[in-house]
């Protein structure tokens, strides 16, 4: 039986895979900013967080709407619930993304300092979690949610690996330890942005299955 | 523990079997909810837990239903009795045409208790159950038809209360009453749960999800699915039960 319900439901999931697919031009964006130094771009990108905030606001009414009006069950229920905890997570992402940003504006005035390639591998893991538990979302596909979930700690063991080096870096050269905590920040957001791809995966394995793996896995 | 206990059950109407080797436990102190698309044999199984369908041309059971341990249709068990252990409310109010405590009094009367005092006692706490007494308390000898439909369906109950069952079967019993009655008549079955095993049959999910502890899903005659109601709404595990519950048929 075709219902009206399913048009609201896959309008919402749509909802949401463009939520995730602004987050995912807010870090790629944030990366060009950090490579290039461009301060006119991070403060662009930081502008452009109300807009996902925005969205976040407008799905979460949207999903409360559906849970008054129509009172969902079942698959339904566990659909709308995985699109809130979701929107959750991409909003943090974003305020990751735009945290990153503002790295990007401090060491405009700092001594320059290479930026170490973890970082860029950090972002690239990350964006790829991003991407495929949005995907899985899309397909309800557990096993490629699970497989996110492996990829965190990947990005945890480059992070330990990057404060490391940088604890080194500030040692031998006590005069970049400024912009060397900038870019630690930096590190920390892009490892927070992973743990937050994490969550939306592990959801996805609630979606389809019902089982809670979080804190499990 | 379990109240009752149903195994390899089948119930025919003529040669057409409308229930298929069900099995399954009615816990006591616990809500049992039945739910399933229209003609799907959850009346007709519950109707088959008190012998009601007894009266019904060419229906035949085998199998077997149990009430602590004693077979219900093999044992001799009189169809009375059985009636007064395992009470029954219908989807529509059907209160006699006599006075409230008369209604309520009707079941205690026919089990030969003539001492008025008794018979008040029996009446007052069988209509404080049912959470009708401050209703009706200054108007017990007013006709049952006076009350609204709602005060009705509660006065139905308390008549089955009076005879002290241990078994209550629901059948609908709020699909006639409006949003408020409705939430009294789910409360009530909430506060009797503490005494009785219940069992209620509803096309409400949100009811059935609301009132049950466990939910039963029948389709064509067959049981497919039971379990903990929390999860029978959140992540069942028939494609069927998933699909009935969504509202995808049905």
């Amino acid at each position: 039986m075709n219902r009206h319900f399913d048009v609201e439901l896959q309008g919402l999931k749509e909802r949401v895979t463009a939520m995730g697919n602004m987050v995912e031009e807010q870090l790629d964006g944030a990366m060009k900013a950090l490579t290039d130094r461009d301060v006119e771009k991070a403060r662009d990108i930081i502008g452009r967080d109300h807009q996902v905030n925005a969205m976040e606001v407008g799905i979460d009414e949207d999903c409360i709407r559906m849970i008054a009006l129509h009172q969902p069950e079942a698959r339904d229920l566990r659909f709308i619930i995985t699109a809130m905890k979701i929107i959750t997570d991409l909003e943090r992402m974003s305020d990751l993304a735009a945290n990153v940003c503002e790295r990007v504006v401090e060491l405009k005035d700092e001594q320059p300092v290479m930026i170490p390639p973890a970082i860029y591998s950090m972002a690239e893991i990350g964006r790829d979690m991003l991407r495929k538990a949005l995907d899985a979302f899309v397909m309800k596909n557990t096993s490629e949610a699970l497989a996110v979930c492996q990829e965190d700690e990947r990005v945890n063991v480059i992070y330990r690996d990057l404060v490391r080096s940088m604890v080194q870096e500030v040692s031998r050269d006590p005069g970049k330890t400024s912009p060397v905590i900038r870019l630690l920040f930096v590190g920390r957001s892009l490892e927070r942005f992973a743990d937050h791809a994490t969550n939306v995966a592990e959801i996805i394995v609630y979606l389809v299955e019902g089982k809670v793996i979080r804190h499990i896995v | 523990m379990a109240r009752m206990s149903v195994s390899g059950f089948y119930a025919y109407y003529g040669d057409n079997p409308a229930l298929r080797n069900i099995s399954l436990e009615i816990p006591d102190r616990q809500v049992l909810a039945l739910i399933g698309p229209s003609g799907c044999g959850k009346t007709t199984f519950l109707r088959s837990l008190n012998r009601m369908n007894d009266f019904v041309k060419g229906f035949s059971v085998k199998g077997q239903v149990a009430l602590d341990d004693i077979d219900i249709y093999s044992s001799g068990l009189h169809p009375v009795v059985l009636r007064r252990r395992v009470g029954m409310v219908f989807q529509k109010p059907n209160p006699f045409h006599k006075s409230i405590f008369e209604n309520v009094a009707y079941g205690l009367r026919i089990q030969g208790i003539r001492s008025r005092s008794i018979l008040s006692d029996r009446v007052e706490q069988s209509l404080r159950s049912a959470a009708l007494w401050e209703e009706v308390k200054d108007r017990l000898n007013s006709s049952a038809f006076s009350l609204s439909g709602g005060q009705q369906q509660r006065l139905c109950i308390a008549r089955a209360l009076a005879v002290e069952p241990e078994v209550l079967l629901l059948d609908e019993p709020a699909s006639a009453l409006d949003p408020i009655s409705t939430a009294r008549i789910e409360e009530l079955i909430q506060d009797l749960k503490t005494q009785y095993a219940i069992v209620i049959v509803t096309h409400n999910m949100q009811q059935a999800a609301r009132v049950s502890d466990q939910t039963a899903f029948f389709l064509t005659g067959e049981m497919v699915e039971i379990g903990v109601t929390s999860r029978i709404f959140t992540n069942p595990s028939d494609e069927r039960t998933e699909d009935y519950i969504t509202g995808r048929f049905g």
